[in-house]
């Protein structure tokens, strides 16, 4: 006998004919079928390895009929690979062989291995053949049949919705949700949920009763099936405050089970029915009930960690109280990988407040010195964002980047001159003591951010540098080989020195200089178009100019970073999904993907009802694959990341409007140009096929088959 | 849900690959090779092109992949990784290479049991083994034995057989707690905490019930915080066979173990944590050749008790050309290749002090950068000694056939890349 463990043996690529020989000598003489077993191991090892082993068909199929389980299931999976691609033969086989034997074996393991492996296989034939024995399982006395079958019928639905409405097996479904076993309940629910999902027609309601009794069965339920049943009670609407209460504190006690994503799952029906409730008492309760376990979930591998911390960044900006006193155990350990480093560094600035600030300062400046440089310039970045988030930190905050500034790590200084701007624009008047020491370091600035940054303070801080003229002149030497970032600020810097120095005659041919260069040289119509309106200005009117150019600018604030409430509340609906890593609606980066959004209901708290966000009526597909998302507009004047401070808005009308209340179908599509520029770089996304990427990425369709 | 499993090998071979739905084909293998495995710079353990979502965990020398096309629920799929890499290593020991082409086909087996159209089903491994064995199926099981299996995978004590019998019944419950600590360069920590794991070894017989007491002084909720002399858990979680009823009405945590090892509970503390080892390091830069250490060791505990397996790695810069260090307890060697200078104690008494003095030599850079000084990291573990104070007040057996057991029970607290000290 072929003992397992010693298999390796079998994984050699061969030919057809050979193991087609091998199969027929193995027709005789094959005492416990080991010839037998032999061929079939190579055989699969070779459909693995991705040799076509199809032409093998009707030979393979002929073992079918060895009284071998193990022989049985290797001929299944030669069975599930290649049934699609050989759809006569399959259908003289199969069907026959359903009838005569497997789904009437008196062995339930058998029966139910034999629906199941049958409805593996997408063609007509079986499927039409399956329809008895599927309804015959559904109602089998063995409940690992009945388990069985309830997959079944969503895989039959994948394949045939018709046929599976035609045989009513959705009624059948539906009754399985009252069995005796739980996991056949929770398998149930599992296959009504993934029809829900891909159904226009049918949709899985729940009432208070059956949601109830779901939650009763999960004590008894494996953890998977835990998860599916947790999973369905979204669909399900309070309709009082009572209601949700109870179901909450029913599921509370999942906090404690060892599997993740049974807490994770658990917090996200939690979140959804607080938007139900009006009792602050329990909201709160709630909401210290989640602190603990959504730590413990840090002590798991470092995947989940992942996952743990991107819905945790998502839950702090919806619940405040939730891990509010917890900043330390998202300090991050020298060795976690990157992306939990990352992660946790996000968490640890939306945590910071003045009473943390010290330690998380401290603590960030500690990861400025390390080696990925990533993660280092996030830090920097952070740093700064600190600073113009907590008032009574700035002070130290710009202390610790003009130490690392010392350090003269070049991409270390360039991330901290963009974040001195922001803390310039937020605290006017309180910082340009340190102007001098990032003048100092002008050479080394060669990103076009940082750059543009360094000009937008020599700009507007030109009066009280001595010899800015003699910087921006120096700057204006490479004008024409800019990017149009820097050249934009350069236009402006030098429009401003004017208007500051309009005695000083090299800052008269400075201004004259670039104005001639942007309007004459350049081709790009913003520079070319905004050279104009400034010689104009300075020609009508240089003292109006003055007024205009150096106008009062809003002050910036965080407020903006933080994401709006309704968009926040609906995705939290996703939590610990995929959706939640990516921070996006499933639907808008997955085909064919359905929205998800808080119904109305009698008891909907006030607060959620007022943001609510409903899906528009009919279901819109997400986007098409290969069709980059829409540009997301980058209308934010006041964000904290508004990169370009000497933009249009700060030169013809400095109170430029609001941000407008967001596109209703996309509320998340200006979230992006939240963090802007290359700070983006690593936040996480689904990577779509854009054409930077064509030709290392194989298309969506590609992927189809 | 899951749409395909598979097993990469380092070099990015197929080992294993198992469709469970048809909006994917084989080849969306090579898409993973491109992206993940001959891709250095890997930032994520999810990537997702078009519509295609990857998931995977890295393991020895293999990648375990699950793929999806729906917004998967991204902890589930990962639990579900981890569990199928325990159920591996619980049915053939290791898993690497080696040990996945050797059970290819026991594999293919486990994983059209396990996963069900992508959703993940029984995943047991004592019901699992009912049916699944190494051995290759002899004989059928007869149709009124696999009843009996079908009933257990599906039952209310899924993870238990019925008919488990041993001549003497045991149970051994081993206390494991891991200490993170980070300590900044001025001595303050900035965090210090416990994570637990109770591990119980089962040998019962039939089906016991089982009642697991901790320290009288147990708190567990936050606004409890404050009793004297109590062991305060921030958290703690259980396996899937303890009652969370009882537990959430009366803290008493009852269950029928599955036979064998399990992890019964894990919990977290951080406050008041005995922090078994102090490092104290002096280590100065001096002028741009030379670096200085001074590291002195303590260890915290009572003397009857003993650490071992102490490692203390201690990061050296870049440039160093040559270390020469003391000790007077253990070795302590630099190592070039890991700019560590690592010093290893076999074994170093509750209550003794040591310490470590050394120069590391620097050669002359052209572009001189700072020094990143990354925290120096100890490994150790002690018996017998819990950080969080926890301790096992009774195990109580009951069972109906009224048989005497054995318990046992054994604390460990160890450290291992978690406990760092900056300088």
């Amino acid at each position: 006998m072929s003992k397992a463990g010693e298999d390796a043996k079998f994984f050699q690529r061969g030919k057809i004919e050979e193991f087609r020989k091998e199969l027929q000598e193995a027709e005789t003489k094959d005492k416990k079928f080991i010839k037998r077993k032999t061929a079939l191991k190579k055989i699969v090892a070779n459909i693995t390895m991705g040799n076509d082993m199809s032409p093998l068909f009707p030979d393979v199929v002929q073992c079918l009929v060895t009284p071998s389980l193990e022989i049985k299931k290797m001929v299944y999976l030669f069975l599930v690979s290649y049934g699609r691609s050989r759809p006569n033969q399959v259908e003289y086989v199969i069907p026959a062989f359903l009838e005569a034997s497997d789904c009437h074996d008196r062995n339930p393991l058998i029966r139910a291995l034999a629906i199941r492996t049958m409805s593996y296989i997408p063609l007509q034939a079986v499927l039409e053949a399956l329809v008895d024995p599927l309804r015959a399982s559904l109602r089998d006395k063995d409940p690992y049949v009945r388990k069985t079958a309830a997959i079944c019928v969503a895989k039959l639905f994948f394949h045939d919705a018709v046929l599976v409405e035609r045989e009513s097996f959705i009624d059948m479904l539906r009754d399985l949700l009252a069995d005796a076993n739980s996991t056949v309940v929770s398998n149930a629910v599992a296959a009504l949920m993934e029809i829900s999902e891909r159904s226009d027609k049918i949709s899985l309601k729940l009432n208070f009763t059956v949601a109830n009794k779901l939650v009763m069965a999960m004590g008894e339920c494996s953890e998977w099936g835990q998860i599916y049943i947790l999973d369905s009670l979204l669909s399900f609407v309070p309709q009082t405050c009572q209601e949700a209460e109870q179901l909450a504190d029913r599921i509370v006690i999942r906090l404690q089970h060892a599997n993740s994503a049974v807490v994770l799952t658990s917090i996200k029906v939690l979140l959804f029915l607080m938007n139900y409730m009006d009792n602050k008492k329990v909201i709160e309760f709630l909401c210290r009930k989640m602190g603990p376990p959504l730590v413990t979930l840090l002590s798991s591998g470092p995947e989940v960690q992942y996952v743990a911390l991107r819905n945790i960044l998502l839950i702090i900006q919806r619940r405040p109280t939730v891990l509010r006193n917890d900043v330390k155990v998202f300090f991050c350990k020298y060795n976690d990988p990157i992306y939990v480093k990352l992660a946790k560094l996000e968490i640890m600035y939306r945590l910071a407040r003045e009473e943390n600030a010290k330690e998380v300062l401290a603590e960030l400046q500690e990861y400025a010195t390390e080696v990925d440089i990533d993660f280092v310039r996030k830090a920097v970045r952070s740093i700064g964002r600190l600073a113009i988030k907590v008032e009574p930190a700035s002070d130290m905050a710009i202390q610790v980047l003009l130490e690392l500034i010392d350090n003269k790590v070049s991409y270390v200084l360039q991330e901290a001159v963009i974040v001195i701007k922001d803390i310039f624009r937020r605290y006017p008047g309180k910082y340009e003591g340190i102007l001098p020491k990032l003048c100092q370091n002008i050479d080394v600035l060669d990103e076009p951010e940082a750059k543009a940054a360094m000009i937008w303070v020599i700009g507007q801080y030109a009066f009280r540098i001595d010899n800015s003229e003699e910087l921006l002149d120096d700057l204006l030497y490479s004008f024409l080989e800019e990017s149009a970032e820097v050249q934009l600020s350069l236009l402006t810097a030098s429009v401003k020195l004017f208007v500051y120095k309009s005695n000083s005659t090299r800052a008269k041919d400075l201004v004259h200089k670039v104005l001639k260069w942007a309007t004459e040289e350049v081709d790009n119509p913003d520079l070319r178009d905004r050279g104009f309106m400034y010689w104009r200005l300075l020609a009508i009117s240089p003292a109006t100019a003055g007024e205009i150019v150096l106008a009062e600018k809003p002050p910036i604030s965080t407020d903006t970073d933080r994401m709006e409430r309704g968009a926040l509340d609906q995705l939290l609906l996703h939590t610990g999904t995929l959706a939640s890593i990516y921070h996006k609606n499933p639907e808008t980066f997955i085909r064919n993907a359905r929205g998800k959004a808080l119904v109305d209901s009698p008891a909907l708290n006030e607060n959620s009802r007022r943001v609510l966000i409903s899906l528009p009526d009919a279901y819109m597909p997400g986007p098409a694959p290969n069709i980059p998302p829409p540009p997301t507009p980058s209308t934010k004047p006041r964000s904290t990341r508004d990169t370009s401070p000497d933009s249009a808005g700060d030169v013809s009308n400095p109170a430029s409007p609001a941000v407008g209340p967001p596109v209703p179908h996309d509320p998340y599509a200006n979230l992006e140009s939240v963090f802007g520029g290359a700070y983006d770089a690593d936040v996480p996304r689904p990577m779509t096929d854009g054409p930077g990427r064509r030709g290392t990425v194989v298309d969506d369709e590609d992927l189809l088959f | 849900m899951i749409s395909g499993f598979f097993i990469f090998n380092q070099k990015g071979e197929v080992l294993i690959s198992r469709l469970y739905r048809t909006d994917l084909r084989r080849s969306i293998a090579d898409v993973f090779r491109i992206q993940v495995i001959s891709n250095s710079d890997v930032r994520s353990p999810i990537i997702t092109i078009g519509s295609m979502s990857f998931f995977h965990v890295r393991i020895n020398n293999l990648y375990v992949l699950a793929c999806t096309k729906n917004n998967a629920n991204a902890a589930l799929v990962f639990e579900f990784i981890y569990r199928f890499i325990s159920i591996a290593k619980s049915y053939f020991g290791k898993v690497d290479e080696e040990a996945v082409k050797s059970n290819f086909v026991l594999i293919y087996e486990l994983i059209d049991e396990i996963i069900d159209f992508g959703y993940p089903q029984t995943s047991e491994t004592d019901t699992l083994k009912l049916y699944i064995t190494t051995e290759g199926v002899k004989t059928q099981p007869a149709p009124e034995e696999s009843s009996k299996i079908t009933v257990q995978a599906t039952g209310l004590t899924s993870w238990r057989r019925a008919d488990v019998k041993y001549k003497k019944n045991e149970a051994f419950v081993d206390v494991v707690e891991t200490v993170n600590l980070l300590m900044s360069a001025k001595g303050t920590i900035l965090r210090a905490d416990v994570d637990g794991h109770i591990m119980m070894r089962a040998y019962l017989s039939g089906t016991p019930e089982c009642k697991f007491g901790l320290n009288d002084k147990l708190v567990l909720d936050k606004s409890e915080r404050g009793v004297q002399g109590a062991v305060e858990l921030d958290d703690c979680r259980f396996h899937q066979c303890v009652r969370l009823e009882t537990f959430d009405s009366d803290r008493t945590i009852s269950f029928i173990p599955p036979d064998g090892e399990f992890e019964l509970m894990k919990y977290r503390s951080t406050s008041n944590v005995n922090l078994p080892l102090k490092i104290i390091p002096t280590i100065n830069e001096i002028g741009t050749t030379q670096v200085s250490y001074l590291v002195s060791l303590k260890a915290n505990f009572n003397n009857k008790l003993n650490a071992t397996n102490v490692v203390i790695r201690i990061p050296t810069p870049l440039n160093t050309t040559n270390v020469d260090c003391k000790v007077a307890v253990g070795k302590a060697k630099y190592v070039p290749a890991e700019n560590y200078i690592v010093w290893k104690i076999p074994r170093m008494q509750g209550g003794s002090e040591t310490t470590l003095s050394g120069t590391a030599d620097l050669t002359a850079m052209t572009h001189r950068q700072a020094w990143a000084r990354p925290p120096i990291d100890v490994d150790f573990q002690v018996l017998m000694f819990t950080a969080s104070g926890l301790l096992v007040r009774f195990l109580k057996v009951f069972e109906k056939s009224n048989y005497q057991s054995v318990k046992w029970v054994r604390y460990l607290t160890k450290a291992s890349g978690s406990y760092q000290i900056r300088f």
